[in-house]
């Protein structure tokens, strides 16, 4: 296992050198891409400047507000879709067909009903992830063992004690896989929203940035929006695999 | 049957829903289902439309053969070599979650604004779902297969035909469905962002010429479109695999 982390280590690394050095000898034009020490370079000047510390904010603001609100809401429909599994079952086609769906083309509409302002970016940000935390949510109810509820019946348990002490914990590796998709769906929207149209915020400053053919600031922002997006999904990643380990260990 | 009255039950209270929210945001905001499908159908008469739609399904269709062909390319790879699975797998976790729209700037800087940007970023979105579920379609296969097409002394030709193939379709088949999705997404996306052709840029260019109704039309047009698609290869998927 640590053999394949270090060659995987040594792959990306060789990738960003065979990069820098096909841009410093020319084989890449510098207008098309810059070297990525040049990238970090200006990031650092830029974040180190302070004046996109107020886009960061609001950007990562609003994810985290999206995200918040799809985790909790979407729990709480979880919960009341699989306490009534007629429902549940009228929902299915809706549930299997929602991410085939683009989503995303109802981005302008929102912005025709509310203006062009922070809201519709909430809104389609929310509505992209709210549905893969029910979805998770149904999934992990239906795995909470039926010996459990057994086990509550024998200890005469009541219903909130049952819900908080045992399906809860049974069904929350199920519950953090929706959790990580949720941030990232979040992340993807609002980013997303923001570089096609929108008054301020950090993908805004990258398409500005390409307007501008400004190409040492739009790589230098890209580099942070990727790699903050990367180091939370993968410590997402990392949970949800400890998670599913733990999970393997108690069912055997 | 069931299934089919749930669907339906779904799209009338979608409609209705649309109908609510029209009385409440007002006519000018968002025009109501009825006008809007009416506008609509005169708008897929239009010359205006017919380019548009045809600009988009060129682009979709080059981006989905390219994703299709990279992804299943790459697929196999890391699924028929374990070390390059076992080192590759995580980065096109990684790769696959990112928000890829930032990226696009960069693929029109090398593609330019024409088509070609458009086709390397539908691809870009659909080859990462395509490459993943191949990978795990070949790593599934039960070693079992393949010791009992060898005690029936299968040919090597047998054995991928008769065996490995079957028993990969229907994993491939929803890496190829998810691909479609993503793909066309990307590709819609694409038009969105400094385009000036496709159905993308006439959602963009109808919101900034207050053309609402349009801009809905094209929409659930689209909408409607990416749902059948996805039905059909759904069915597809059960078609093959009913134990599913």
């Amino acid at each position: 296992m640590a053999h394949i982390a270090t060659i995987r280590l040594i792959v990306i690394i060789a990738a960003i050198a065979a990069l820098e050095l096909a841009c410093r000898t020319g084989l890449i034009d510098h207008r098309i891409i810059v070297p990525p020490s040049e990238m970090a370079a200006t990031l650092i000047r830029i974040l180190a400047s302070g004046t996109i510390t107020g886009d960061i904010a609001r950007t990562l603001g609003m994810i985290a507000i999206a995200a918040l609100v799809s985790i909790v809401l979407g729990f709480a429909l979880g919960l009341l879709v699989h306490a009534t599994p007629r429902v549940r079952q009228a929902l299915d086609p809706l549930f299997a067909t929602y991410y085939a769906v683009p989503i995303f083309i109802f981005y302008p509409v929102l912005i025709a009903i509310f203006g062009l302002s922070l809201v519709p970016i909430v809104l389609i940000a929310i509505a992209t992830a709210i549905v893969a935390m029910i979805i998770a949510t149904l999934n992990g109810l239906d795995r909470v063992p039926r010996v459990l509820s057994k086990v509550a019946r024998v200890h005469r348990m009541g219903k909130l004690a049952t819900a908080i002490r045992l399906q809860l914990p049974a069904a929350a590796p199920y519950l953090f896989t929706g959790i990580k998709l949720a941030v990232s769906y979040a992340f993807i929207a609002v980013i997303a929203s923001e570089f096609i149209l929108a008054p301020v915020g950090l993908g805004r400053d990258i398409a500005d940035a390409y307007a501008d053919f400004n190409n040492p600031r739009m790589y230098a922002l890209m580099l942070f929006v990727l790699v903050v997006s990367t180091v939370v999904n993968m410590t997402l990643h990392a949970l949800d695999l400890h998670w599913t380990q733990q999970r393997g260990r108690g069912a055997s | 049957m069931r299934r089919a009255i749930d669907t339906i039950t779904i799209v009338i209270v979608l409609l209705l829903a649309w109908q609510a929210l029209h009385q409440i945001a007002g006519e000018t905001a968002l025009p109501g289902p009825l006008p809007t499908l009416s506008y609509l159908t005169g708008l897929v008469q239009t010359s205006r439309f017919a380019d548009n739609a045809a600009a988009t399904a060129l682009s979709f269709a080059f981006a989905l053969m390219l994703a299709y062909a990279i992804g299943l390319t790459i697929g196999v790879w890391m699924g028929a070599h374990y070390l390059s699975g076992a080192v590759g797998e995580p980065i096109l976790v990684a790769l696959y979650s990112l928000p890829k729209i930032t990226l696009y700037p960069v693929v029109l800087l090398i593609f330019g604004l024409g088509i070609s940007g458009k086709v390397a970023f539908g691809a870009l979105h659909g080859i990462l779902p395509v490459a993943l579920l191949t990978m795990a379609a070949i790593r599934n296969i039960s070693p079992v297969y393949l010791k009992s097409a060898r005690t029936m002394k299968l040919s090597q030709a047998q054995t991928v035909l008769t065996v490995l193939f079957p028993a990969m379709l229907p994993e491939i088949v929803s890496g190829l469905r998810i691909g479609l999705t993503v793909t066309l997404l990307g590709v819609l996306l694409a038009e969105m962002f400094a385009s000036k052709q496709g159905l993308g840029f006439l959602i963009m260019n109808a919101m900034s010429l207050l053309q609402n109704e349009e801009m809905i039309a094209v929409a659930v047009l689209l909408f409607t479109f990416a749902a059948l698609a996805n039905a059909l290869l759904l069915w597809a998927e059960h078609h093959w695999h009913p134990r599913v």
